[in-house]
């Protein structure tokens, strides 16, 4: 067997990360070499030159958010902002109450910071979502107890793609007086978002997710009206205090870049992406027993989430190695287990199993897209011709009524 | 997962893929593990009136290991009388094709395949 390691697969996992910018890199070099200050450093000019560089990056960030300058925290990604904001804001305001509330199909970080919570003695509630993946908003106001102190929702969710309608979720947590965190970090450049408008205390950001650096990302906290959060980071008082730490020059620089990058260009680029996108899932509807997972209308146009019925997912990994997506199987995961995310909203293991996660991002292009389908239809065909289930299926046996010896 | 280059050659060129007429006497099938569990097999044999098995098929829901067992298994068959296809032990088939300690249970399925197989044919021509 021969490989062709010069070959890189073709990238379709940019909700895994994305390369950065060149536009980005460029801008980010002289804060590493020449400009290498530490921006709290009052006395001198380097000091101020690599300060200036924070500051103008922090109201980029704010921009593409419409948010005051003043609300941006800078952290070192969106796990770190999901964890401060989670377990900054449900301690400080612990004398309302001992109730969290969130969403069975959230990022680990914030399921992770809620069991934190939990161990610390407060209750917690994690919704189911709707079998589209969205969250019904009857059932989340009903979720809401009167000890109940933050809610946290993501704004579009990284297996699948669907946005939650954060308006109106914020709003519920408004009347009930209840903190509502948005973990952002899908959706920066992908949706508009106005924080003028939305009734959000608290939002998650991450730079790498949207051209930008890994290793940085930022937390919103409102100021009107002022949301406060107990410290996670203790240290020389960065931050306003609420993280701590020398802050990362070049990094933020770089934050700052690519959120610019994103506002200006996001109008266009999610539309040259949806039209990808639409090729993309047309070429694969084209086989029989294709399963979108997620709902397809209130979704980003990045995302297309697919289980292809009556094929086991490692093989299917396996198949599909000439291209990079990530996959809803047990066979590609540490733990072992089909997603989570896919097993909440009602999915059978067997099409979690045989789940396709692919993201379309800034360098897709249409060829990508056009050797993407091929591959697939080649493989899943070939996969199906081996499959004994899919001649059961092509039999018209139901095979969830056969009686199988488990092993 | 790191495949050994055996298991890769019989998961991308898998030999005898297909299906023998399971209603012809001289065919025995076999239909081993679930699909909540991630592999099933289905292995077929078609065994000449003197006891040689002349032909083997194979259709496999699993993992790369599942594909390259049940096609190995096939290669195996051909020529054995049905005596010694049930001496094949799935210890040969894991050192064989080098599988990992934790698709050791690919190769007990490809055992328990031609076992099943070989009960069909028997209990068929009513041995």
């Amino acid at each position: 067997m021969t490989q062709d390691i010069a070959r890189k697969p073709i990238y379709l996992d940019y909700s895994s990360t994305t390369p950065i910018d060149p536009r980005v890199a460029e801008k980010m070099i002289p804060f590493i070499t020449e400009h290498f200050g530490n921006p709290a450093s009052r006395s001198h000019s380097f000091g101020w030159t690599a300060e200036k560089g924070v500051e103008e990056a922090r109201e980029e960030v704010a921009k593409l958010v419409n948010a005051d300058p003043r609300e941006i925290v800078w952290t070192s990604g969106a796990t770190e902002s999901n964890n401060l904001a989670i377990k900054g804001a449900s301690h400080f305001y612990s004398a309302k109450g001992k109730h969290i509330l969130t969403v069975a199909t959230e990022h680990k970080c914030v399921i992770d910071s809620f069991r934190e919570l939990e161990r610390e003695g407060y209750t917690a509630t994690y919704l189911e979502p709707e079998p589209n993946g969205l969250v019904d908003l009857e059932k989340f106001k009903k979720a809401i107890r009167p000890d109940t102190v933050l809610a946290s929702v993501m704004f579009v969710n990284n297996e699948i793609g669907v946005i939650q309608d954060i308006e109106a979720l914020g709003n519920i947590c408004r009347e009930q007086k209840v903190i509502f965190h948005v973990d952002a970090a899908q959706a920066t450049g992908k949706v508009n978002i106005d924080l003028e408008k939305l009734p959000v205390d608290l939002m998650s950001f991450s730079a790498h997710k949207t051209y930008g650096p890994k290793g940085i990302g930022a937390l919103y906290v409102r100021r009107k009206p002022r949301i406060r959060i107990e410290a996670q980071m203790h240290g020389g008082g960065h931050e306003r205090g609420m993280r701590s730490g020398t802050l990362a020059t070049h990094q933020i620089v770089g934050m700052g870049e690519a959120f610019r990058i994103a506002r200006v260009e996001m109008q266009l680029e999610n539309e040259r992406i949806r039209k990808l996108r639409d090729k993309l899932l047309h070429g694969l509807q084209d086989m029989e027993e294709v399963y979108v997972n997620g709902d397809l209308k209130q979704r980003i146009p990045h995302n297309l989430n697919i289980s292809f019925n009556y094929v086991e997912g490692e093989s299917l990994i396996m198949a599909v190695k000439d291209i990079a997506v990530s996959s809803g199987s047990a066979c590609t995961s540490a733990s072992l287990e089909p997603s989570y995310v896919l097993r909440a909203l009602g999915r059978s293991d067997e099409l979690a199993h045989s789940s396709i996660r692919f993201s379309i991002g800034r360098y897709t292009t249409e060829a990508d897209v056009d050797f993407t389908i091929q591959l697939l239809k080649e493989k899943i065909q070939k996969l199906r011709d081996l499959s004994p289930l899919w001649d059961m299926f092509k039999d018209g046996i139901d095979i969830s009524k056969v009686e199988w010896a488990a092993h | 997962m790191a495949y050994s280059d055996k298991v890769l050659d019989h998961y991308e060129n898998p030999r005898n893929v297909g299906t023998l007429d399971k209603d012809d006497p001289h065919v025995g099938t076999g239909m081993v593990g679930a699909p909540a569990c991630g592999d099933v097999m289905k292995l077929q044999i078609k065994v000449s009136d003197d006891g040689v098995i002349q032909d083997a098929k194979f259709k496999t829901y699993g993992c790369g290991s599942a594909i390259a067992s049940s096609s190995l298994v096939t290669e195996w068959l051909k020529g054995k009388t049905l005596d010694q296809a049930s001496e094949i032990k799935n210890s040969a088939i894991a050192e064989e094709l080098a599988l990992p300690p934790v698709k050791i249970h690919c190769s007990v399925l490809a055992e328990d395949a031609i076992k099943s197989a070989i009960a069909d044919l028997k209990s068929k021509q009513g041995k």
